[in-house]
């Protein structure tokens, strides 16, 4: 057989039977919804339910008037399906959209205008928003343009790396804030190829895991605010606010402008992927750029408003997400629809997993009623080519739900643990009464996940919503006013802590006990059973001036400045460390959680808890210290941990080791750098075997280990 | 915008020249040029030196030259790449699939010449 590609075979479909307004067609085919380049043309399927009639719009590109509106011939209407081939068409040159006609009748749920022209939910590109920050001619009718794509990326030996979810490092950061900043030094700043550019800092860094900020196009100008005290225009940075479920964003691509995003995101994660680095999308189901009633009409709206939203019986949007509409998840179309989406990222761009937003809102029904067993949830655990990926729910959402250890997980969804970051931050703070939660939460929170393993639990003190660790230990408020909303959006209750001066300081003794304490929170999370998950710039002290809600800040404040590289070397090189050491030590990342029971090999249990006295933690209201010594089945060590909130220090009687093993330091939060840490495998002997001074606010990192074992 | 091709045999080999841009209205002539050149066995040369854009469809087109070729078992080069073209077939990572001589060698080339000015928003 020859190892050419073979010639086009001739297809009986490959010939049009109809003419519809100068154009040659023929019947397409219902699957795959889309548009897609079919032998000698472009087959476009779109489903309606309600629509009367549909007409397809075709653009030559950047033009603001159709050059073609060919209706839908009735018998080319499968089910609710209008489904046609056009011949002829230069699909790299086209923009295409639908006009759907049918009832205007919104107490029924029905906001069909054949004026409006629709996005395709199933278009994989989207122009119209081409390069980041450029002013969108508003004038234009359609906006948001469906554009026709090749799928035939060269993905060369590229799978999916399927790290077990347990040995995951999360690294939680924004496509463009990654690389905007001037000091970022790449050849793109802001875009996918910028990213690529920096993967050797962040295998440097040492996770294996970066979730990105949504990366579905969304209008980056949708954002009406200006910044009250500069008067610049604030952006949708984040981009929560999805336009376009299948494309990936243009404006986050230095190729945008050219229509390849597709391609130069797929080369990203495909080098992620050969530097051991897996790719999570973090997704936004709960809602769609439309909003309420007064918002646009882009996609669904015109097309099935009473399909795609949940409505109350008047016919208004329920708004569960708090952004004006629900996507109505559960409805049987919706869900195969979130389905289809989630293959095509899974299949088409090679995503190993997704993170999704107020994913308490997938678990309800047409009404807003949590359900107990939500179809969506199980389709998703269960669907075969979504098998292997990772499932994070932020389970909780703006209508109250909060689902934080009993979300409908299938044996499979994850959750962003809400509980190990409020309890963590608050001992770190000092607050009394904790030792007893923060034994469970770093413990892996087997009250939430008993039934389902420490890696249910994504544990993380800081993401893109609230604080940044540095601002966590500098700010006792939130800084808000550049939002333009009078300082009264994003939470109020961040158990953070500034350390004795509200915001930046000159006083030594503050920016030390800062420094410090961010030591000590990255001590703990990495230590702590369950996912880890950082907030990108926290290894470098990035900060938002106590700005808790960057959403709209698409400048300093919000990109990682890598100028810190250099200048907090210090905290990098703890974290970078802290990584290290929790590959080293399987027992922090052991699936089952701890029982108390003995470890034969060692004699001592996989986990213990500790005081001032070996094996007699203090659980009382006023303790702030505890320590944790745990034993992995197989591992040769033993790793002991003392977390103190307390600003004393504290003489720690260490628990005696077995066969001839002595304790060795790690990590010592307290003292100075280079001696605050040190690399796995190259502890330093403890002089006094027995004992150990904890000093004030500090963390300390043991291994129990005999003394001239290798690593 | 179109696209001329001129085509030069020496002992080494063929150089196609191109001139224009390589889209998706231009690919196809493009490659029913090409792939004869391909299956003629001999070393061929294509000089994007006078070529100021390739889409999507034309990056496409070239590397299904380009695996022609290596089935073949022939050499193509592609010479003379401009920064611009350069920069997008590295970002959308099909300068990856050419070895890396010829990558390299592209590079240098686009480092040589003076820097293309990117084209406005298309």
């Amino acid at each position: 057989m020859s190892e050419s590609a073979p010639e086009q075979t001739l297809r009986v479909d490959a010939y049009p039977t109809h003419e519809v307004g100068g154009y040659r067609v023929r019947a397409g085919k219902p699957f795959p919804f889309g548009a897609n380049v079919v032998p000698g043309g472009v087959s476009f399927s779109v489903f309606s339910d309600q629509a009367t009639s549909m007409t397809l719009v075709i653009y030559r590109r950047g033009e603001p008037e159709p050059m073609a509106e060919l209706e839908f011939p009735q018998e080319f209407r499968t089910g609710s399906v209008f489904a046609m081939t056009v011949f002829g068409l230069d699909h790299e040159n086209i923009e295409y959209g639908y006009r759907a006609d049918g009832p205007y009748d919104p107490v029924t749920g029905h906001r069909f205008d054949a004026r409006q022209v629709l996005s395709d939910p199933y278009a994989r590109l989207i122009a119209g928003r081409d390069v980041w920050g450029v002013e969108p001619d508003r004038s234009r009718g359609y906006q948001y343009r469906s554009r026709v794509c090749l799928q035939d990326f060269d993905w060369g030996d590229d799978t999916p790396l399927g790290i077990p979810a347990e040995d995951l490092v999360v690294y939680e950061t924004h496509v463009r804030g990654f690389t905007r900043h001037p000091s970022s030094g790449v050849t793109a700043p802001g875009t996918f190829a910028g990213l690529r550019e920096k993967i050797p800092y962040l295998k440097e860094l040492g996770i294996n895991c970066i979730e990105l900020l949504p990366v579905f196009e969304f209008d980056e100008s949708d954002n009406p605010r200006t910044n009250p005290e500069t008067g610049e225009q604030l952006f949708d940075y984040w981009g929560y606010n999805t336009v376009s479920f299948f494309a990936p964003k243009a404006g986050y691509a230095a190729t945008g402008r050219y229509g390849m995003q597709g391609d130069e995101f797929r080369t990203l994660i495909k080098d992620l992927h050969a530097a051991g680095i897996e790719v999570i999308l973090d997704v936004v189901f709960n809602h769609t750029a439309e909003g309420n009633e007064q918002g646009p009409t882009i996609s669904f709206k015109g097309l099935d408003n009473a399909t795609y939203y949940m409505l109350t019986p008047e016919g208004y949007y329920f708004n569960f997400s708090g952004t004006g509409n629900t996507v109505n998840c559960n409805h049987p179309v919706v869900r195969n629809y979130v389905l289809d989406c989630l293959r095509h990222w899974v299949a088409d761009y090679h995503i190993d997993g997704f993170r999704f937003d107020l994913a308490a809102i997938l678990g309800r029904s047409a009404d807003g009623t949590p359900l107990p067993n939500p179809p969506l949830l199980e389709l998703l655990a269960y669907d075969p080519v979504l098998r292997h990926t990772k499932l994070i729910a932020e389970a909780w959402d703006a209508g109250g739900l909060y689902e934080v250890g009993n979300f409908p997980a299938y044996g499979r969804w994850a959750e962003w643990n809400g509980k190990y970051r409020d309890t963590v931050r608050s001992f770190l703070k000092g607050d009394p009464g904790i030792t007893g939660e923060l034994a469970t939460r770093v413990a892996g929170s087997p009250d939430l996940y008993s039934s389902r393993g420490t890696s249910a639990s994504v544990n993380f003190l800081t993401a893109h919503d609230g604080f940044s660790l540095a601002d966590l230990v500098s700010y006792n408020d939130k800084h808000n006013e550049a939002n333009g909303e009078g300082n009264n959006d994003g939470g109020n209750d961040n158990a953070s802590w500034n350390c004795g001066a509200e915001g930046p300081t000159d006083d030594p003794e503050v920016n030390a006990l800062r420094l410090r304490q961010m030591k000590n929170a990255l001590g703990i999370l990495f230590t702590s059973q369950g996912i880890p998950m950082l907030l990108s710039g926290d290894e470098v002290a990035r900060t938002q001036q106590g700005n808790n809600n960057a959403y709209c800040q698409d400048n300093e404040l919000s990109w990682f400045d890598w100028d810190q590289v250099d200048q907090n070397a210090e905290l990098l090189r703890f974290t970078r460390e802290m990584i290290a050491f929790r590959k080293h030590h399987r027992e922090l990342r052991s699936t089952a959680h701890p029982t108390g029971q003995l470890r034969d090999s060692l004699g001592l249990p996989d986990i213990s808890w500790h005081g001032e006295r070996a094996w007699q933690p203090d659980w009382s209201p006023d303790s702030r210290l505890l320590a944790v010594a745990r034993c992995g089945t197989g591992d040769d060590d033993v790793v002991y941990v003392a977390m103190n909130s307390h600003w004393e220090a504290h003489d720690l009687e260490l628990p005696a080791l077995p066969g001839g093993r002595t304790w060795h330091l790690f990590a010592d939060t307290g003292a100075e750098a280079p001696y605050d840490i040190r690399t796995p495998g190259a502890e330093l002997e403890l002089e006094n075997a027995g004992k150990y001074l904890i000093g004030p606010r500090s963390v300390v990192i043991l291994v129990g280990r005999t003394p001239d074992a290798e690593l | 915008m179109t696209l001329n091709v001129k085509e030069r045999r020496n002992k080494a080999g063929t150089v196609l020249v191109a001139t224009g841009e390589i889209n998706s209205e231009t690919s196809g002539s493009l490659l029913q040029t090409l792939l004869p050149l391909v299956r003629e066995g001999r070393p061929l040369r294509i000089d994007l030196t006078a070529v100021s854009y390739v889409s999507s469809a034309g990056l496409r087109t070239l590397l299904v030259v380009y695996r022609e070729a290596q089935h073949a078992g022939v050499a193509v080069t592609l010479y003379g790449v401009s920064e611009e073209v350069r920069f997008v077939m590295s970002a959308t990572g099909f300068l990856d699939f050419f070895s890396a001589g010829e990558a390299e060698a592209a590079a240098a080339k686009a480092a040589a010449k003076a820097s293309a000015t990117p084209r406005a928003a298309r």
